[in-house]
């Protein structure tokens, strides 16, 4: 038995598995990064009311919302080819997860705005400034604050999700750790309990960061609303 | 009322705009000639396997992929493009290489793809480049002998997503229940936790897997004969007919024969001399 | 697109049924597993908050397709055979549960202590203030995320296509290889998909506002 966890933990394995967590980090890095910027600026553009833009955006955003994200990953790995741009595994899951969070994160950003008191709003226009100031400083800020815990949410599952991409043979964490116990059976105990701490760690890691951002947001004071 | 009529108008343009998109494809491969732009650019792109064990399986300690069929794509490439022609290989499944090729991401299927007439109308094939049979693994001791035992109600046959095997053992054992993964590596995986009684693809793969698995064998030899080809797109004759000529002349200098020989000189069970060109 | 629906229309059909039993299976079972471990965080007792602690944080914190493809490969290796449909949707059902018993303890503690109290004062015990009492409001203040988290289920009901779970994305993969018409196929699955989420969503953003509106 430990013999057999020797072996399965060897440095060759260990360096496989963790070429595999190199490209989950990579496309997880990518992809918050993007979708973050994308979520809010949607968000935004959601929560204003442009009659046919907020229209448009909000049906596409619910299409979105409403699929598995493993098609939104065949529709960018197999369908972005026929509109004339190729993309390797590792670019069709980024842009498969940035697609999808994008949106994710876009309907928490307009609720989060929509939940502020529109007193707000109103006296920041009374004040002088225009709704785009108003929006952008007073408004915006508060709702990022108040959403912390559900944006950082909707990221651990994105660092989840990345495992979903094996499916387009992204060479992942996941991907690694089964071609590891496809080739042996006797690791796949120790792969499995491997994939579940990496992906344990970097995940629990993350909201406990929340957790920390939700808490020094308390002691410094909510900016108003509830 | 108004932001329904919104939807409404927003859904039917969206679904005129998936149907375009479904509907035209991507035209503008069928006018470029794929060897013509691989010579220019000293390099062809194959699809191939990384999770079957003797073609191409991706080596742990290297990340680098290894089996019979990527010598064979290199000796192609060298022979197609001269000497300084390289290689290059993107991991396909049985599921991902047709949308693939027909795509453009690679340049030609070299990944354990059989001839047959259902594919011959998307795609083309070189001549065949390796002769082999579909054959079913079980576990040792398992009652089920041959492909004959598998047809009854109570057997589960284990395939994988996009082979012509799984479309072949429905019409071997009709009453088996199947079940697909999605690649070589899932199926024997699945296969050694019990999820089926058996595994059916081509003896060379079910070799390789027993091979590594002394537990298991092939039983009851093969029951259909599959010749692998190179895949390419339709209109890429120039392509294909290179592909041909190459097999031809690595057939001949021997070295055909001694690639078959050091990936399938020690597997058990298989007589390599029967295949040898 | 059309030809796909005639040509594969009963495999397309049986997908979409074991996708929606799977997802009806799961959250059943979610619900009950969920708020079990909610109402044991909120137990005034050290190690039941800490086993309930525990329980959500790993199962929120893995991969659902770890969880899986655990139940695929290594429960049948070493213990007993368990099919791809019955893996895919333990997994699910573990994976969901500790969404849903973070959702429900939310429930629980937006009830105001003062109603527990005089509950407990009036001589209920625990458990009946927790069913009579608390549980119910609770679950009318998290009627909209629970439904969310049901919509996320049905969507991730999707990695049964990893299992062999013969689900519709399953058979959208079968379809997409047997046609040759990848994207075709997987436009069918997708719209599918929608016929089951959509009005679910849609469905919730109304209770949502409801809710918003009555409690204001």
């Amino acid at each position: 038995m430990l013999d057999n966890l020797m072996q399965a933990y060897s440095f060759i394995n260990m360096r496989f598995l963790l070429e595999g967590a190199w490209v989950t980090i990579q496309v997880s890095v990518i992809s918050i990064a993007f979708s973050y910027l994308f979520g809010i600026i949607l968000g935004i553009l959601r929560y204003v009311n442009f009659k046919i833009i907020s229209a448009a955006l909000g049906f596409v955003i619910d299409i979105i919302r409403n699929l598995p994200l493993i098609l939104i990953m065949f529709f960018t790995y197999f369908g972005l080819p026929q509109i004339g741009f190729k993309p390797t595994p590792f670019w069709a899951a980024i842009i498969a997860l940035i697609i999808f969070e994008s949106a994710m994160v876009a309907e928490i950003v307009r609720a989060g705005i929509q939940s502020i008191d529109p007193g707000q709003m109103e006296g920041a226009r009374a004040n002088g400034m225009t709704y785009w100031q108003a929006l952008w400083f007073i408004l915006l800020p508060q709702a990022l604050t108040n959403m912390i815990p559900a944006i950082v949410s909707q990221f651990i599952s994105l660092v989840k999700d990345t495992s979903l991409a094996t499916i387009i043979v992204l060479p992942d964490l996941m991907n690694h750790a089964q071609i590891i116990y496809g080739q042996n059976t006797n690791y796949t105990i120790p792969m499995f309990i491997a994939l579940a701490a990496m992906y344990f760690v970097v995940c629990y890691a993350l909201s406990l960061l929340s957790k920390y951002l939700e808490r020094r947001q308390r002691y410094q004071g909510k900016p108003a609303n509830n | 009322m108004k932001v329904k009529q919104w939807r409404f108008g927003l859904l039917t343009t969206l679904l005129m705009l998936i149907m375009v998109v479904s509907g035209c494809g991507s035209r503008s491969l069928a006018t470029k000639n794929i060897l013509k732009e691989d010579q220019k650019t000293q390099a062809i792109t194959w699809g191939v396997k990384a999770d079957t064990r003797l073609f191409g399986l991706m080596d742990v300690k290297d990340n680098q992929i290894k089996g019979f069929e990527i010598d064979l794509a290199k000796a192609l490439t060298k022979e197609m493009l001269g000497k300084n022609g390289q290689a290059k290989f993107i991991q396909v499944n049985s599921q991902t290489r047709m949308p693939l090729l027909k795509n453009g991401n690679i340049d030609a299927i070299i990944a354990t793809m059989t001839i047959t007439p259902e594919r011959e109308k998307q795609v083309d094939f070189s001549r065949s480049y390796f002769d082999a049979g579909q054959a079913i693994l079980v576990k040792n001791g398992s009652p089920i002998k041959n492909v004959a035992d598998l047809n009854q109600k109570k057997a589960t046959v284990l395939g994988v997503v996009g082979s012509n095997s799984v479309q072949t053992i429905k019409k071997f054992a009709p009453k088996a229940k199947l079940m697909q993964l999605s690649d070589y590596s899932q199926a024997l995986t699945a296969l050694k936790s019990g999820q089926g009684d058996a595994l059916t693809t081509d003896n060379g793969i079910l070799y390789g897997m027993a091979a590594e698995n002394p537990g298991y064998s092939v039983v009851g030899g093969t029951f259909t004969k599959e010749p692998y080809g190179v895949a390419v797109n339709k209109n890429q004759t120039d392509f294909r007919n290179a592909v041909n000529v190459a097999l031809t002349k690595i057939e001949k200098s021997g070295d055909y024969n001694r690639l078959l020989k050091k990936w399938f000189g020690h597997v058990k069970g298989f007589n390599y001399k029967e295949v040898q060109r | 697109m059309i030809n796909i629906f005639q040509n594969y229309g009963s495999q397309l059909w049986q997908g979409f049924w074991q996708t929606i039993i799977c997802s009806i299976i799961s959250l059943f079972f979610a619900l009950i597993i969920g708020s079990g471990f909610a109402i044991l965080e909120t137990v005034p007792n050290k190690w039941t908050h800490l086993i309930a602690r525990m329980y959500i944080e790993l199962f929120r914190n893995i991969p659902l397709l770890v969880i899986t493809m655990f139940f695929y490969v290594v429960i049948p290796m070493y213990f007993v055979k368990i099919s791809g449909f019955a893996a895919g949707t333990i997994g699910l059902t573990i994976y969901s549960s500790a969404f849903i018993a973070e959702t429900v303890r939310s429930g629980i503690q937006s009830v105001d202590v003062g109603q527990i109290e005089g509950a407990r004062a009036n001589g209920l015990t625990f458990w009946q203030t927790m069913v009579h009492i608390v549980l119910p409001q609770a679950f009318r203040y998290v009627l909209p995320p629970l439904g969310n988290q049901f919509i996320n289920l049905v969507k991730n009901s999707s990695v049964l296509a990893f299992v062999a779970g013969f689900d519709l994305m399953y058979q959208g993969n079968v379809i997409a290889s047997d046609s040759l018409q990848s994207m075709n196929a997987y436009l069918c699955v997708g719209l599918l998909y929608l016929v089951i989420t959509l009005p679910l969503s849609y469905y919730m953003r109304y209770l949502e506002r409801r809710t918003l509106k009555g409690g204001a």
